[in-house]
């Protein structure tokens, strides 16, 4: 499956050819966010419609920054003063911002699955998930790997795209926290492990999902140790939007057992890389000192967003269905 | 042969096929040697001048034509690779090409610059970008004629009379002509 053309509903089965290409394209992307005229004109006159049922910061100003520098208009649904408050219903919404013309949708939703019923609605226009309940969050697993690749490199003097996917082959991958309720951990997990990663969690048992029959993942029997085993480190927050405080005893015995205080940190390679996705719950799954310290590449995964959504956007909407 | 160039290839679709052989390693020496004297000619001086190449088969011209003319000059004429793909008013006829690596980063304001390579019209969008020059000169190294925009080159290392179902190769090492995809 690649990403050519195509809608990008799910980072599940994609194969590491069609990772890559995303990466590779990313890497020219990057390149054009350090120009003093970060623009390019490449998708000039198409329109991407950015619809968040969902609360976002990061993915929806990153998602729009992308498609502007592109050369794209962005149409934008403000959906709390919209007429989703009037009881208006996800179909006729779309029907409705379709009417206007346009290229291409970028969806958040809280319902797992609504890119794709999204992409059923509307089949000429390509869709993006930015995020569908507690399903995937593509675009994130992308920047997360595409980051990775990015400091690794760096550290052999190399760019991104001559590494291939060379310096994941056994990259040790550590995801801790909420992953049941997590799209992040999901994506994250598929792209880490297509690429070749070896990819642990670390996760209280109410935190896990209730069958982890088909994940290309092992569990963690013992976090300290894990730590110390582990190459990059993916934080994820415990979401207290889908009740994730009700899983655990309390936020300070979720802390103490799996959160990355400080006096964790010394258990970590020096050279280990801190992972997350945002927002973070500072003192909750990571200590705030441990979120400002230089191992932590928080704010390279937002900027990295950019040029990653950039590629997502033009592979998905430059190449005609015809040719993917 | 990774999937990643299997892919490019795939991308860059049939094979070069060569018929005949146009010029030599040294034909191409002696044109660039030519252009590079053109060149100092008509700027009076090196200092304002930059030269750009066009991924993906105008940058090690490029590179030939700034060496040669620091040689020449005994000035550092900086040499830079300017990709435009991203400027194509062709995306979506054709299946993407992947994107090279762009490494202008000078403000080209009151600069003079001299281009190599094809796809001049994206690449003056390009360069617009990059501030505003004083002039910018086209120099190729085969002229094939066939032009559908007013855009003309002011050096040129050799006009090729051909067919538009004819390839030209236009290498530092020669120039062919035959059929397919060259670059």
């Amino acid at each position: 499956m690649s990403m050519r053309g195509a809608n990008l509903l799910t980072l599940e089965g994609m194969s590491r050819e069609s990772l890559l290409d995303v990466l590779d394209t990313a890497e020219s992307f990057f390149e054009v966010n350090q120009r003093t005229v970060k623009k390019v004109p490449a998708l000039k006159g198409r329109v991407v419609a950015s619809l968040f049922f969902e609360e976002s910061t990061r993915t929806r100003l990153s998602f729009e920054t992308a498609a502007k520098r592109l050369g794209a208009d962005v149409v934008s649904l403000a959906v709390a003063s919209s007429s989703v408050k009037k009881g208006e219903s996800l179909r006729d919404t779309i029907a409705t911002i379709d009417a206007l013309g346009l290229d291409a949708v970028v969806l958040r939703h809280r319902s797992s699955g609504a890119a794709l019923q999204v992409s059923r609605y509307v089949p000429h226009v390509r869709v993006i998930n930015a995020g569908d309940g507690q399903h995937q969050h593509p675009t994130q697993g992308l920047l997360d790997a595409f980051t990775v690749r990015q400091l690794l490199a760096e550290r052999h003097g190399a760019m991104g795209s001559e590494t291939g996917s060379s310096l994941f082959e056994g990259l040790r991958v550590l995801i801790v926290g909420d992953i049941r309720h997590s799209r992040v951990a999901r994506s994250d997990i598929a792209a880490y492990s297509a690429l070749g990663a070896e990819v642990r969690v670390a996760a209280p048992g109410t935190l896990l999902p209730n069958s982890l029959e088909g994940w290309p993942v092992t569990v963690a029997t013992d976090f300290d140790e894990a730590l110390a085993w582990a190459d990059v480190v993916g934080l994820l927050r415990l979401q207290h939007e889908r009740g994730s405080g009700s899983y655990v005893p309390s936020l300070s015995e979720f802390t103490s057992t799996f959160g990355l205080t400080s006096e964790r940190i010394s258990l970590l390679k020096p050279e280990a890389i801190v992972m997350h996705p945002g927002p973070m719950n500072r003192g909750v799954e990571i200590d705030s000192l441990v979120a400002d310290l230089p191992q932590s590449v928080i704010t390279r995964q937002v900027a990295n967003g950019v040029p990653v959504r950039m590629a997502v956007l033009y592979l998905s909407l430059a190449e005609k269905k015809e040719n993917a | 042969m990774t999937q990643h160039e299997e892919r490019q290839d795939r991308q860059r679709g049939l094979a070069f096929v060569v018929k005949s052989q146009l010029l030599t390693a040294d034909d191409v020496s002696r044109a660039m040697k030519r252009m590079a004297h053109e060149v100092i000619e008509r700027n009076q001086g090196l200092e304002q001048l930059s030269v750009v190449g066009i991924q993906r088969g105008g940058l090690a011209i490029a590179e030939q034509l700034a060496a040669t003319l620091s040689a020449i000059g005994q000035v550092a004429v900086p040499v830079s690779a300017l990709d435009v793909t991203y400027y194509r008013d062709d995306i979506g006829a054709h299946p993407l090409k992947d994107a090279a690596m762009t490494t202008l980063r000078d403000d080209l304001t009151n600069r003079t610059v001299v281009l190599t390579g094809r796809t001049i019209r994206a690449a003056l969008a390009a360069l617009a970008d990059w501030g505003r020059p004083t002039a910018v000169q086209l120099a190729v190294l085969v002229d094939r004629g066939h032009r559908e925009l007013p855009i003309r080159p002011d050096y040129v290392g050799k006009n090729l009379p051909t067919a538009l179902s004819e390839t030209v190769r236009a290498t530092l090492d020669g120039v062919w002509l035959g059929t397919g995809v060259s670059s």
